[in-house]
């Protein structure tokens, strides 16, 4: 017995060089051994995440707004001020680095083009990397309140470490102004230096499931959700504005983590329903959706800005053709995207240009005068304009006042 | 049509009770209990190949390898680096090959997935437990090393494996995966569809575990296996040599790992990540406990009981409670039955 094993051991190895050898890659050989399924490999790797459509709370579609009056960092190139710096705090480092980067680079494109054209207003951008960790944001905060020539701190970029050190920033004064927390809490705390640059995860959940029912017109919708405190929040607000489209006995809970949803398939699939919601990201939305279809579900999928992200499309293939996807944040417009090329040498992502439109106001705020802490928050919280990505206006507790939804589709 | 009314009736005093956090509800088991009948045995299939890992050894050394579901872990790897060296890229499409090299390719990726599993077991008994026991270390220590030794082969996954191959294995995220079977519904029983993949794992499964309780039962070193659970010390006088069959033991248990982690990935191509044993090894070592730990036989049985057993839970308490049903339905059956179903076992001599 033991002596077979060994054989079949060896004869396997032999056997798996021979077919090395003999074929090389499967996947693009167009002609050769995969040659039966050349049409779909075209048509998985032109899969995309498109933009489609900006819609307000109520779901209704709102014109993209006209990026050519955005207000633009290099002013008017006469300003002056000395000795003033701008912060930059989120994950730099770590597996969320992806987005701590978005924000980094955004940032550094407006203060490189305000820093050319103004020869006598040379503004330093610090980064901070809090790698996305509540408990190494509390230990980098008072670092960057400590600076005494940082005016302006534009972050944390997630929300578990925006509220870790709120009160921190707060306390100094410092404005902290994000292009990236979405926890609708965070604007309840009665912290008057805190400016949000996107719609919250209250406004993303209504804007979409008014979306669904009146302009997809789906009347049952399963509602799906994982455990994590993102997810849970926004399946509630997207099942209490759906109201009675949102099937009861389709919804579903699962875990992060989980790979394995032939339970949850099986709920779906037998509950006759016009589409599934999932709430949480990528990394369960994949093979989720992957299941649903090889078990036959055709229904379309909607799901949030935690999805929102090419891995969904790499991970799912084909089963994540046609897929709604929403996010609070833009698509970058085409001259932005090659300015922001040029500058950090890809593509803008997530945030890129939420940051960029933010650094650029505090920039404004430098370039018109301010030299201290507390005129940087009243200059934010008297601002009115337009940026490259939307109209920033902020309520009294930091909200923007009118704040819009974009959704995507994998096409 | 009354069905419904009672169904609907007895839905809303549910409602009421429990409103969101649980759901009660029998009509969604029972309209489906065909389907999760068919899903739960190919989990359960599954579960039951790793069960065999935990129980030989638990049988032949009393001792929980906790690290086993790392073994699952690597296979899962391993068959993907087959994969992958055989010229399938990773992408989001099945591939299409046909249906005989299609069963060669996936043939061949379990054999690579066996191989990692079970040489990564024997490395891990040589590594880990070896010293320990020429130690005569007490048994809580080899229980500490297992779960240490669980977390070394994660965290390899996680950081140093990317180093090492240029990050095209291993790291924070899933693998992006290979599929070679787009699952298709073959027949239909009852309303529920059986599909290609559900049938090739449960066949192979029981194909396996005939193999493997054969080997136990049938042939010298099984003998030797035997002959060292039911007493260490007179096996080897009577001329087995008790580190070779515990490292037989090891291998065994690898190599059904390996081949569970290829049949789990077919499943579930998205599957390949460095934590994605754990949750699956904990289910298989209840599974284990469940249908007798250190018996073969009961292994499999309680790894099918506990796959069909999660479903049906799920389906009637809502997904949620999927760990949970499967831990309460070990708990309520230990307190029935303190040894398992078909009680330990694998040192008697009717194994």
């Amino acid at each position: 017995m033991r002596r077979s094993l060994t054989t079949v051991a060896v004869a396997a190895a032999l056997a798996s060089t021979l077919v090395v050898a003999g074929c090389s890659s499967k996947d693009d050989s167009g002609g050769g051994g995969g040659g039966a399924t050349g049409g779909s490999t075209g048509g998985s790797s032109a899969l995309s995440i498109q933009p489609l459509v900006q819609i307000d709370n109520t779901g209704k579609e709102v014109a993209a707004s006209d990026a050519s009056g955005a207000a633009d960092p290099a002013g008017d190139g006469s300003a002056k001020c000395s000795d003033v710096s701008l912060a930059m705090a989120g994950a730099l480092t770590g597996g969320n680095a992806a987005l701590g980067l978005n924000i980094y680079n955004g940032a550094k494109l407006a203060v490189d083009e305000h820093n050319k054209a103004n020869a006598d207003c040379q503004v330093t951008l610090k980064k901070f990397d809090t790698e996305g960790d509540p408990q190494k944001a509390t230990q980098v905060a008072p670092t960057i309140v400590s600076d005494k020539t940082v005016l302006g701190l534009l972050g944390p970029a997630f929300s578990g470490e925006t509220k870790a050190t709120g009160g921190i920033f707060k306390q100094a004064g410092l404005l902290s102004a994000t292009a990236s927390a979405t926890n609708p809490g965070l604007t309840t705390n009665g912290w008057s230096n805190f400016f949000r640059g996107l719609g919250n995860d209250n406004s993303q959940g209504a804007a979409i499931a008014k979306y669904m029912t009146d302009t997809l017109g789906y009347k049952k919708v399963c509602v799906v959700a994982d455990n994590q405190d993102y997810s849970v929040g926004l399946a509630d607000v997207v099942t209490k504005t759906l109201g009675s489209a949102a099937d009861k006995d389709c919804a579903a809970s699962v875990k992060q983590g989980d790979t394995d949803f032939s339970a949850t398939v099986q709920i779906v699939k037998s509950a006759q329903a016009d589409a599934v919601y999932y709430a949480g990201y990528y990394q369960e939305a994949a093979p989720f959706v992957s299941q649903l279809r090889s078990s036959g579900v055709t229904l379309p999928f909607i799901s949030d800005d935690g999805t929102n992200d090419p891995e969904f499309v790499k991970q799912a293939g084909d089963a994540s053709k046609d897929a709604y996807l929403t996010c609070p944040c833009g698509p970058a417009p085409s001259d932005f995207a090659t300015k922001y090329q040029a500058s950090a040498g890809k593509a803008p992502g997530v945030y890129s240009v939420e940051a960029y439109d933010l650094v650029t106001i505090m920039l404004k705020a430098i370039d018109s005068g301010v030299t201290d802490r507390a005129d940087m928050v009243k200059f934010f919280a008297g601002y009115d304009g337009q940026g490259v990505a939307k109209h920033y206006k902020w309520d009294s507790s930091g909200e923007l006042a009118s704040t819009t939804t974009w959704v995507y589709q994998v096409k | 049509m009354s069905a419904v009314l009672l169904h609907e009736a007895v839905g809303s005093v549910h409602a009421a009770i429990a409103t969101d956090v649980i759901d009660f509800d029998s009509h969604r088991l029972f309209s489906n209990f065909w389907a999760l009948t068919v899903e739960g045995l190919s989990y359960g299939a599954i579960y039951a190949l790793v069960a065999v890992g935990y129980t030989l050894v638990y049988g032949v050394l009393r001792l929980i390898n906790f690290a086993h579901s790392e073994i699952f872990m690597l296979g899962m790897f391993g068959q993907y680096a087959v994969l992958w060296g055989m010229g399938f890229l990773p992408r989001g499409n099945a591939y299409d090959e046909g249906i005989a090299l299609t069963v060669m390719y996936i043939g061949i990726a379990m054999l690579g997935g066996m191989l990692v599993s079970g040489g990564a077991a024997v490395g891990l008994e040589r590594v880990a437990y070896r010293p320990l026991r020429k130690r005569g270390a007490p048994s809580l220590t080899f229980l500490i090393t297992a779960i240490g030794a669980s977390f070394v082969l994660q965290e390899f996954v996680h950081f140093v494996l990317p180093l090492l191959t240029d990050h095209k294995f291993g790291g924070l995220n899933a693998q992006q995966p290979i599929r070679l079977v787009q699952e298709t519904t073959v027949f239909t029983f009852f309303g529920a569809d059986v599909t290609n993949v559900d049938l090739v794992i449960v066949v192979a499964a029981l194909v396996l575990a005939f193999a493997v309780d054969r080997f136990v039962n049938a042939t010298k070193f099984g003998r030797g296996i035997r002959a060292v659970a039911q007493d260490p010390v007179t096996a080897t006088l009577m001329g087995v040599s008790r580190e070779r069959i515990i490292m037989l033991t090891f291998l065994v248990g690898g190599l059904l790992a390996g081949a569970a982690a290829t049949l789990y990935t077919l499943k579930i191509p998205n599957a390949v990540i460095y934590s994605g044993g754990f949750i699956l090894g904990i289910k298989a070592f209840a599974a284990a406990v469940l249908g007798g730990i250190g018996n073969l036989r009961g292994a499999l049985l309680g790894g099918l009981l506990l796959g069909v057993m999660e479903l049906y839970g799920q389906a009637y308490f809502g997904p949620q409670w999927r760990d949970v049903v499967a831990f309460v339905v070990l708990v309520l059956v230990l307190l029935v039955r303190p040894t398992g179903i078909l009680g330990e076992s694998l040192g008697r001599a009717r194994a």
